[in-house]
């Protein structure tokens, strides 16, 4: 007898939409994938919306409004293993900045009717809402890494993704490190999972992969100074993508961020 | 008292499309009362943070406003800087952002066509389950959409929010050995792409046409990516610096949507249709034979053959894709020098989807005071609420499954990206 597929819901909560697009950027895997396990719920791919439960479902985006704090939860009832994708799901995203500003002033600098607005002071990862079961990190994800969430899932075992830093996938692809060149990089602090593709382009990892298990910031802050860099710079480099992970707030505000 | 004739219809979540929508739309007595897309992406309000932050950081930061056109963001971005420090990019520089935007078309408008919108004409609810009938068509549409992708990393380190990009050029530019195999893949996706063309013609199209005002780039040489004047199929003309004066974001009444508006007519249209109807003079003599020979006219005002305009579009991006690698010399500099100043820039460039516009006032250090950016999907909803409305019209008799399906599919036919509509505010559910 055929097992029945694994059933795969997709959900978007603040986001750009990046990481689930990922999924439909495995052309090669697609139609394969899709063979394995059945696509239930994905709104951004099918107008076909078969109810819950889900073996399987993706999280991309952050929590940025009442709304979606209690939709999450509902996710959280439907599924029964929950990967949050992405820095938004993972660490609140950059939209995540406004928790360090003043929301109201965000809001009249966009829009002329700010009473229209119906949005929460923070924006924050899944993590902070509910229990989740695995988070795969970057701002976007990897695909190939997300292949492999995916398969892992289906063959039962834990997923093999290295948690070391960016430094290492540099040796790995035998890239000449940017930094002894007079570039400064994030890479010594930041997680792995990109490949390192800043430093083979010849600029400084900017941290999209947020950061590493107990990063040393306050030692690459201080070589980014030997290189040139301002406090500013400092502040604003540890300020975006995963400017919420408590590492790289830390050490932005350290410097005045 | 309820009126008997008085029904509601509501897609509550739209799919198939970039971002979250909704759908209202309100009949009584025979004829459609109020058509609404609703919007209720939540905002993230990238013009608020990006005060403060320094020129050099804008590219990345502004291609997380959507991930499926990253590099229409980052193009407009550094477009806006150059024009703001008084930066000249020219030569081959200048013809590796068209390439790597050849890329992101080829990538966006192959998703849309096979994923999101042949589906609407062919009766399944997605590429997916569509490629169980028609396998090969889905296939060779994903070939082309990774030829598509293979340029956007080649030249810009990934697919999704490039890395490459900076003010005045990139990081480090591409040898020719690492274009060759592009080429390879794209010379293939060419001829897939043109296969395509042939094969969307043939779906069954709603006879609807709209008298819109179509809105794009139009340079003297190239069909528009990166520059050229702001053109209308009414009377426009203008340097894209002049944007604010002829176009505006107006509140709606009994609606909290900001609704892009020629100031002076109203609604109006950006994106391939508008494109092709003002260029098609500059496509090349091959992809004008093509659109000929599948019965397009030079002016296509059907919404639902916008599937057909992004096939030629699509060939078109393969060509000129081949032509600047075939052409491509690496340059000595992967960027010219950038030398901040106070100062106002613009950048308008065609994203898949239309015309992005930004405008940046820049301090004298380079640190931004103001952004406004204004995406292709906010400029289009006017538009697109404009359409429901009379496409709803056509088929009232019909069940409200129906309407329903031809309502989405109406939406679909933008291809509207409501993660970049930063301006997109959710609508009141009742108009008059």
């Amino acid at each position: 007898m055929k097992a029945q597929r694994p059933r795969l819901a997709v959900w978007k909560f603040a986001s750009c939409d990046g990481c689930q697009l990922s999924l439909l950027d495995c052309e090669d895997e697609l139609l394969t994938l899709a063979g394995a396990i059945e696509i239930a719920n994905f709104p951004e791919a099918s107008s076909l919306i078969l109810d819950g439960p889900y073996d399987l479902s993706l999280v991309e985006g952050s929590i940025t409004t009442a709304h979606d704090a209690e939709r999450i939860q509902m996710v959280r009832q439907q599924s029964k293993f929950l990967v949050t994708i992405g820095a938004c799901a993972t660490a609140g995203g950059i939209q995540a900045l406004r928790n360090f500003a003043d929301v109201d002033d965000y809001i009249a600098a966009v829009y002329a009717s700010p009473k229209y607005i119906s949005t929460l002071a923070t924006s924050t990862p899944i993590s902070a809402h509910i229990a989740v079961d695995y988070e795969l990190r970057g701002c976007p994800i990897n695909k190939a890494q997300l292949i492999e969430v995916i398969s892992a899932y289906l063959a039962g075992r834990k997923p093999s993704i290295a948690a070391h830093s960016v430094c290492i996938e540099c040796k790995q692809r035998g890239a000449v490190c940017v930094m002894v060149q007079g570039t400064p990089c994030l890479g010594p602090v930041t997680h792995a999972g990109c490949g390192a593709i800043c430093p083979s382009f010849r600029r400084g990892c900017y941290g999209c992969y947020g950061p590493m298990e107990t990063p040393n910031t306050a030692a690459l802050a201080c070589e980014w100074q030997v290189l040139g860099a301002t406090p500013r710079d400092i502040a604003r480099v540890f300020s975006t993508f995963n400017a919420a992970a408590e590492a790289f707030r830390k050490e932005s505000k350290a410097h005045g961020g | 008292m309820a009126d008997k004739t008085t029904k509601t219809i509501r897609v509550d979540y739209l799919a198939r499309v970039e971002g979250e929508g909704a759908l209202d739309l309100e009949i009584s007595d025979g004829r459609v009362v109020s058509a609404e897309l609703r919007i209720f992406e939540p905002p993230r309000f990238f013009e608020a943070f990006l005060r403060g932050r320094g020129y050099a950081e804008l590219p990345d930061i502004v291609a997380r406003i959507c991930g499926i056109c990253p590099i229409a963001y980052q193009m407009s971005a550094v477009h806006a800087i150059e024009n703001a420090f008084g930066v000249k990019v020219d030569g081959q520089l200048r013809a590796l952002r068209r390439l790597i935007y050849c890329g992101e078309w080829i990538e966006s408008h192959a998703l849309h066509v096979v994923m999101l919108h042949a589906p609407d004409f062919l009766g399944f609810p997605d590429g997916i389950r569509m490629a169980r009938d028609h396998g090969e068509a889905v296939r060779n549409t994903l070939t082309l959409k990774k030829a598509g992708n293979e340029l956007m990393r080649v030249v810009g380190g990934r697919e999704i929010h490039p890395v490459n990009v900076k003010a005045g050029g990139f990081h480090r530019v591409p040898t020719r050995s690492e274009l060759a195999p592009v080429a390879e893949s794209l010379a293939r996706a060419r001829d897939l792409a043109i296969g395509m063309v042939r094969w969307v013609a043939t779906f069954p199209f709603p006879d609807f046409e709209q008298d819109y005002e179509f809105v794009a780039l139009r340079h003297p040489d190239e069909y528009p990516l990166n520059e050229g004047r702001l053109v209308s199929s009414r009377d426009i003309d203008i340097d894209i610096a002049d944007f604010e004066t002829e176009f505006e974001e107006r509140h709606v009444a009994h609606s909290t949507a900001l609704h892009s508006l020629v100031k002076r007519r109203g609604a109006y249209l950006v994106g391939p249709l508008a494109r092709y109807a003002l260029n098609f003079d500059r496509l090349p003599a091959s992809v004008r034979e093509l659109a000929r020979e599948v019965g397009l006219d030079s002016v296509c005002r059907n919404p639902f053959k916008s599937i057909i305009v992004r096939g030629l579009e699509l060939v078109f991006a393969c060509d000129e894709a081949l032509r600047l690698i075939a052409a491509y010399e690496p340059p000595d500099l992967a960027a010219v020098p950038i030398e901040p100043r106070a100062g106002t820039g613009f950048g308008c460039t065609e994203a898949p989807r239309g015309i992005c516009w930004h405008r940046y006032d820049f301090q004298a250090d380079g640190s931004i005071e103001r952004a406004r950016i204004v995406p292709p999907t906010s400029q289009n909803q006017p538009t697109i609420e404009a359409d429901l409305a009379a496409v709803a019209t056509t088929v009232l008799d019909q069940p409200d499954d129906v309407i329903r399906h031809r309502c989405e599919q109406t939406i679909r036919n933008y291809d509207p990206c409501i993660s970049c509509a930063t301006h997109f505010l959710k609508l009141t559910v009742r108009r008059t």
